[in-house]
């Protein structure tokens, strides 16, 4: 009895030293981790109970900036709305877009490959790269679609592109879903190059009969993590569509109509000085991302099944 | 298992058989697909040759209407003048290129080695406290770092690196994203077998994670350099960096485009060097990529 317990001690301490590298190698990432992003957020969630104007010391306003929220600030539910939209249209399309995209790209020769993953990664090279956006959808007649409708004969004086709430939305999602391509799409091509063609091979002794067997059978299981990376991410992005609205709309936008909660929340951080009430913004924002990502991760795992 | 396949029968896709699917699709399957690719390939790349084409535009071009896409006496004065335009700097301009690509290439290279440390113990390791840790920085990924700015900068006031080189490297190396990108990726491409056999034969954790883990997930690190370098380049920490001789390029440039419309090309021209070493990234990141691709033959 004695003795084996002291056998399993003996085992636990060789266990416990074999692990020490694991924990040096953990260790760097931890704790920038922690000191960076963790209580940073922890701050920020703090803050948001209180009244902050980054000057004088914090006061304790319980809940009230969650209700000053919810009941008395007439735009917030105008930016959750646009938000929403943002993320269910751009959302959706992007994670598919990165997807489709990638599968069609991966088939060509490695050459022809790299040349296309380069067109499609250039708008996130490019970095910011809204100005040719700017000059597309001018207002004036300068503007390249507006001289090119004017010299078709399709409309007889410039459209103001960026000053109409109906055009807004549809070109801010364009915009986005242009320059979210980028980690995505270049992950889930990678990936898709780690499914080894045995395995399609194998599909094929198995039965597969068709590409789209192959891609439900085979592909898509074979991807489950690398579409999990790349749903959080666009989750990421979709929610905080801003300084696209922004830069392209200006801030406020006409008639709210592309204004989100991030960008309402940079609003108040920076110009109204209301620190408090914009952490108690972002961190519903907080909860709505994180309440879709549970849901994508329950999409996710009927993959394969 | 010696079982021939039969090689795909379009044009397109003919020359590197060992890339190709089994299966082929119909002519109009075909159509589409191509005529997909190419309308999706210019459209993203559009940006990118309307800012090369009007960094070469002479003065009169950039006003001209209607507005015309491409250059038709194309100048290289834009760039000419950028020297000019920046010499009313207090340092030098090299200082700004030194500092940026310094940065940069320290920063990349130390963030693709604590994120893949990281994500082979997340991976691969077994401890109780593991799928907490990924959940958590999956999770952090998920708040917005706009409000995070005034407790992040309250951290760096108390560990005095505001003004520093080290404002630049630090909160870079704390971005969960290679994490996750890294852990996602080592769990498909790690055989557990690989590693028990290094195991077997007297590998420690370290060896086994420089000789074995990062030479298999060679593509996902490579990939990662370039979303790294990409986003470190373009950083411009405007309100924790004062002394000129710590700034870099990204810093320095907006006072071109602040001439307005009459340096509209010279801005242009700024622009295009910008992308200049993100896109040398990318070639040497993505073309190594798909040799090791090739290559790539460890598996259960």
């Amino acid at each position: 009895m004695t003795k084996t317990t002291k056998v399993s001690r003996l085992r636990k301490k060789d266990a416990f030293l074999e692990q020490l590298p694991l924990v040096g190698m953990l260790a760097p990432f931890l704790i920038f981790f922690l000191l960076f992003t963790i209580i940073p957020i922890f701050s920020s969630i703090a803050l948001s109970f209180t009244s902050y104007d980054l000057i004088s010391t914090p006061k304790f306003l319980g809940i009230g900036n969650y209700e000053r929220m919810f009941v008395f600030d007439d735009i917030f539910g105008i930016v959750v709305k646009n938000t929403l939209v943002f993320a269910i249209i751009a959302g959706p399309i992007g994670f598919l877009l990165a997807f489709v995209l990638a599968w069609f790209v991966n088939e060509f020769s490695p050459f022809v490959r790299t040349v296309l993953s380069f067109m499609f990664y250039t708008p996130s090279l490019v970095g910011g790269g809204l100005f040719i956006w700017q000059v597309l959808f001018s207002g004036d007649a300068y503007g390249y679609l507006n001289s090119m409708l004017l010299s078709v004969g399709l409309i007889t004086e410039p459209i103001t592109w960026l000053k109409t709430p109906q055009y807004l939305m549809p070109i801010v999602i364009i915009v986005q879903l242009w320059q979210s391509m980028g980690v995505s799409f270049l992950s889930n091509i990678s990936g898709l190059q780690n499914i080894g063609d045995e395995l399609y091979e194998a599909g094929a002794i198995d039965g597969i009969r068709s590409r789209w067997q192959e891609l439900r059978f085979i592909t898509l299981p074979q991807m489950k993590n690398m579409l999990l990376f790349s749903a959080v991410m666009q989750i990421q992005s979709s929610f905080s569509v801003s300084s696209i609205a922004i830069e392209l709309a200006g801030f406020p936008s006409t008639q709210y109509a592309v204004d989100t909660i991030v960008s309402h929340m940079a609003d108040m951080a920076t110009v109204r000085f209301e620190y408090g009430y914009a952490s108690a913004i972002a961190v519903i924002l907080f909860i709505m991302m994180a309440g879709t990502r549970m849901l994508i991760g329950k999409v996710l795992s009927l993959i394969g099944k | 298992m010696k079982f021939k396949f039969k090689k795909p029968q379009f044009a397109a896709f003919k020359k590197k058989s060992s890339f190709a699917r089994r299966f082929t699709r119909s002519k109009i399957g075909n159509f589409f697909y191509c005529t997909f690719l190419v309308a999706g390939g210019l459209f993203s790349v559009l940006p990118l040759i309307y800012s090369v084409v009007t960094s070469f535009k002479p003065i009169d071009e950039l006003l001209i209407f209607p507005p015309r896409f491409f250059v038709q006496r194309p100048t290289i004065a834009n760039y000419l003048a950028l020297p000019d335009l920046l010499s009313n700097l207090q340092v030098p301009l090299s200082r700004y290129i030194a500092n940026s690509l310094l940065i940069s290439i320290i920063t990349t290279f130390l963030y693709i080695i604590i994120s893949s440390m990281a994500a082979f113990v997340l991976a691969k390791a077994k401890f109780k406290a593991k799928n907490a840790i990924f959940w958590t920085v999956q999770m952090a990924l998920m708040f917005n770092a706009y409000t995070l700015s005034i407790p992040s900068y309250l951290i760096y006031a108390k560990m005095n690196i505001i003004d520093t080189y080290w404002v630049y490297l630090l909160p870079s190396l704390a971005d969960t994203m290679g994490v996750f990108l890294m852990k996602q990726y080592m769990e498909d491409a790690l055989p557990d077998a690989l590693l028990e056999a290094a195991k077997i034969d007297g590998a420690g954790y370290t060896r086994v994670f420089w000789s074995i883990v990062m030479p298999t997930v060679k593509p996902m690190w490579l990939t990662l350099m370039l979303f790294g370098f990409r986003s470190i380049w373009s950083m411009a920490p405007s309100t924790t960096i004062f002394t000129e001789q710590l700034k870099t390029l990204p810093m320095v440039t907006p006072q071109i485009a602040a001439g307005g419309t009459a340096r509209a090309g010279s801005s242009m021209a700024m622009t295009v060097i910008m992308m200049i070493p993100p896109i040398l990234v990318y070639m040497v990141s993505q073309s190594n990529v798909m040799q090791a691709m090739t290559s790539a033959g460890i598996k259960e």
